[in-house]
């Protein structure tokens, strides 16, 4: 009897306890995936050189709904090979994260790119590379332009449903021809009456399966290449505009990317954003924003594996002692650890000038350069300490090290990223 | 009816973090851990915006009892809705023996002094789970509670709170002025979006000491030591039910 009296007891104190713990997993639905803690961020709070605290705010914000709404499903987006971009951008736009720098009568937010920044770095806490790189074009690739020369019919109709998330928006510059040398793309919109008929196609269009509508470079008149080519807002369920595939690529596996034909597409000349002409220029100021972007997303997801990398080498053991206590692992994560946050250093002196109002052409571009290789060099010696289970696909350096490669590529490739430092150090062969 | 209501936030060690004991054993490590808002009083802040939203009450003020750093939970209950924000400043040794009497002692002198009808906080802090202050400061204002709220209903001056307790749910009417604590399903907190991030810049946030409402804070309560939990031992196999109750007898637990 006594001893009965004493299990339920017992037990009801097991459940109460058990009853707590419970429901508070239960809310918390990403607590084990939340890999590490912050042991290095809250210091930064006070006197950080770029960042007051509303961007800590804004940070803090984005990264409950990256825990709840997106985390959780990166593997089966991975594996799925796509993720829902019309449910994820709408509730980030909701909460305002689309629209950031962007005009307040579009539903943005009038506020400087170091905000945009700030999303930025906090979107590299996605565990993969693809998504972020899906909301950077929807955020901040595929409408600076429009949002800075467009009219003000064309940003009613595109911008505002775009920063409100109800629309996906997708880049189509690079085609199966031209990547590198943007300046030779093939596609022509052919000027009939108030009207451009467009003919060519697109290629590494990123959301390019999901997307609402494209902003798109192309040959408007025949002229010297710099000089002839227009950025036009085109509706993507157009008669003539053909998805032809979704890419099979090694990494950002959750993020679609097409491959787009058009085939005598018509679109209104007021499509055309800014003057006809000018859509050389216009997307090559678009990128300077790009490529910032990129590095500030690419240095946090950077740090989370060095840390992911410290929290396995320092369980695991080989000869008796966790392979962190080997000093050439401690070593190399220290080196890497530091041209992080040279690098770091970088992108927000280039941020700073930039949001002044200075032209940051060449520090950007230095940025771009050394994150790609940076990454390419981090994830690599991570790997290497991950021993076999770094070869596996279900750790995060593994998806990294596939990401990460497109860094050196994308968005302007290292060779490009070189000829633009060289022609402001002015060492180019004078033509 | 001033159709004000309070709401306790505390700024607490984030659930995610783990947590280490100082090697003086007098605590916890807090220094250069990440912070953030108690949850369930962000469950609190959620369901006294949404009765603003309803209409059904005026003004939501977002109360924090700390240091400096507490203001940053008050922002974020501004970004979520809350009207305007009191800081009542604890620092240093005040802080660390700040308990639930203490708190209570204060948010039941700002009832009084904002006139508020109805309080809502967290039903308990996650980091000393205490699960008192609600209930202590219904009690030094002799108001009627309804703690561990899963569903809250207003009309005119009475709250139709259902509870969650060991057996079930249990409904009860209370009249107000009255304290309600919130329990985990009461709702799902919306994210502080950005514009609201950038307004709660320019909410107030008064300053006042527990001196200036008449309280003391000083604490009847003294720590001697905190441990980490033993760590789990390895369990013993028995083949029948006698083996067990022979092991329990050798083990003293019976």
């Amino acid at each position: 009897m006594a001893l009965q009296a004493k299990l339920l007891r017992f037990s009801l104190a097991l459940n109460r306890n058990l009853h707590k713990t419970v429901v508070c997993n239960k809310r918390h639905l990403s607590e084990k995936a939340s890999s590490n803690p912050k042991a290095s961020v809250s210091t930064e709070n006070t006197d950080h050189v770029l960042y007051t605290e509303e961007h800590f705010a804004l940070k803090a914000s984005l990264r409950k709904i990256i825990d709840q709404e997106i985390n959780p499903y990166v593997d089966k987006w991975e594996e799925e090979g796509q993720f829902p971009a019309h449910k994820i951008f709408k509730i980030l736009g909701n909460a305002g994260f689309l629209g950031v720098n962007k005009p307040v009568e579009y539903g943005g937010l009038g506020l400087d790119f170091s905000y945009s920044l700030a999303v930025a770095e906090e979107l590299g806490n996605i565990n993969c590379g693809g998504i972020p790189m899906a909301i950077g074009v929807q955020s901040d690739m595929a409408t600076p332009a429009l949002a800075r020369f467009g009219s003000a019919e064309l940003k009613r109709e595109f911008l505002q449903p775009t920063i409100m998330g109800d629309i996906v928006v997708c880049l189509g510059v690079s085609e199966t021809g031209a990547g590198s040398d943007v300046a030779s793309i093939k596609t022509k919109a052919v000027r009939k009456g108030d009207e451009f008929v467009i003919n060519g196609g697109k290629m590494w269009t990123t959301n390019g399966t999901q997307a609402d509508w494209m902003c798109l470079l192309a040959n408007t008149s025949d002229g010297p290449p710099h000089k002839n080519k227009s950025l036009i807002c085109l509706p993507m369920n157009l008669p003539g505009v053909h998805i032809a595939r979704k890419i099979d690529k090694i990494g950002m596996r959750s993020s679609d990317t097409a491959e787009v034909f058009f085939d005598d597409v018509r679109v209104p000349c007021k499509n055309v954003i800014g003057q006809e002409g000018m859509g050389f220029t216009y997307q090559m100021l678009q990128f300077q924003e790009e490529r910032l972007w990129g590095v500030a997303n690419i240095l946090t997801t950077m740090e989370k594996v060095v840390q992911e990398t410290i929290n396995y080498t320092r369980q695991r053991k080989i000869f008796n002692q966790p392979i962190l206590h080997h000093q050439v692992v401690h070593f190399r994560l220290a080196e890497l650890q530091t041209e992080i946050e040279l690098l770091r250093s970088l992108l927000h002196r280039a941020t700073a000038l930039y949001i002044k109002g200075n032209d940051v052409t060449k520090l950007a571009s230095m940025a771009k350069l050394k994150a790609g290789r940076l990454a390419r060099e981090l994830g690599d010696s991570c790997l290497q300490y991950w021993g076999g289970m770094g070869f596996t696909s279900d750790v995060l350096v593994s998806r990294f090290y596939r990401d990460s490669r497109l860094m050196s590529i994308g968005a302007g490739a290292d060779e490009v990223m070189l000829s633009i430092i060289c022609k402001y150090m002015d060492t180019l062969p004078k033509k | 009816m001033s159709g004000r209501v309070l709401v306790g936030v505390k700024r607490v060690i984030d659930y995610a973090v783990k947590i280490r004991v100082k090697p003086d054993h007098t605590g916890v490590v807090t220094d250069g851990v990440k912070h953030s808002m108690n949850p369930f009083c962000e469950i609190a802040v959620e369901e006294a915006v949404k009765l603003k939203e309803k209409k059904l009450i005026k003004e939501v003020v977002a109360v924090s009892c700390g240091p400096q750093q507490v203001q940053e939970t008050i922002r974020t209950a501004l970004a979520m809705g809350a009207d305007r924000g009191i800081h009542v400043e604890v620092s240093g040794k005040d802080y660390e023996t700040l308990g639930p009497l203490q708190v209570s002692k204060i948010l039941a002198a700002l009832a009084k002094k904002e006139q508020a009808d109805l309080i809502i906080l967290g039903k308990q802090a996650i980091d000393d789970d205490c699960n008192q202050t609600g209930q202590m400061t219904a009690a030094l204002l002799d108001w009627p509670q309804g703690t561990f709220a899963s569903e809250v209903t207003l009309d005119a001056d009475k709250l139709k709170v259902v509870r969650e307790i060991d057996g079930g749910l249990e409904t009860i009417k209370i009249k107000m002025p009255a304290v309600v604590t919130a329990d985990l399903r009461l709702n799902t907190p919306r994210y502080a979006t950005l514009p609201n991030i950038m307004k709660a810049k320019k909410k107030k946030i008064a300053n006042v000491k527990p001196a200036d409402l008449g309280v003391d804070v000083s604490s009847r309560l003294e720590v001697l030591k905190v441990d980490e939990p033993p760590q789990r031992q390895a369990g013993v196999k028995v083949e029948t039910v006698d083996d067990l109750v022979g092991k329990l007898k050798e083990a003293g637990r019976i």
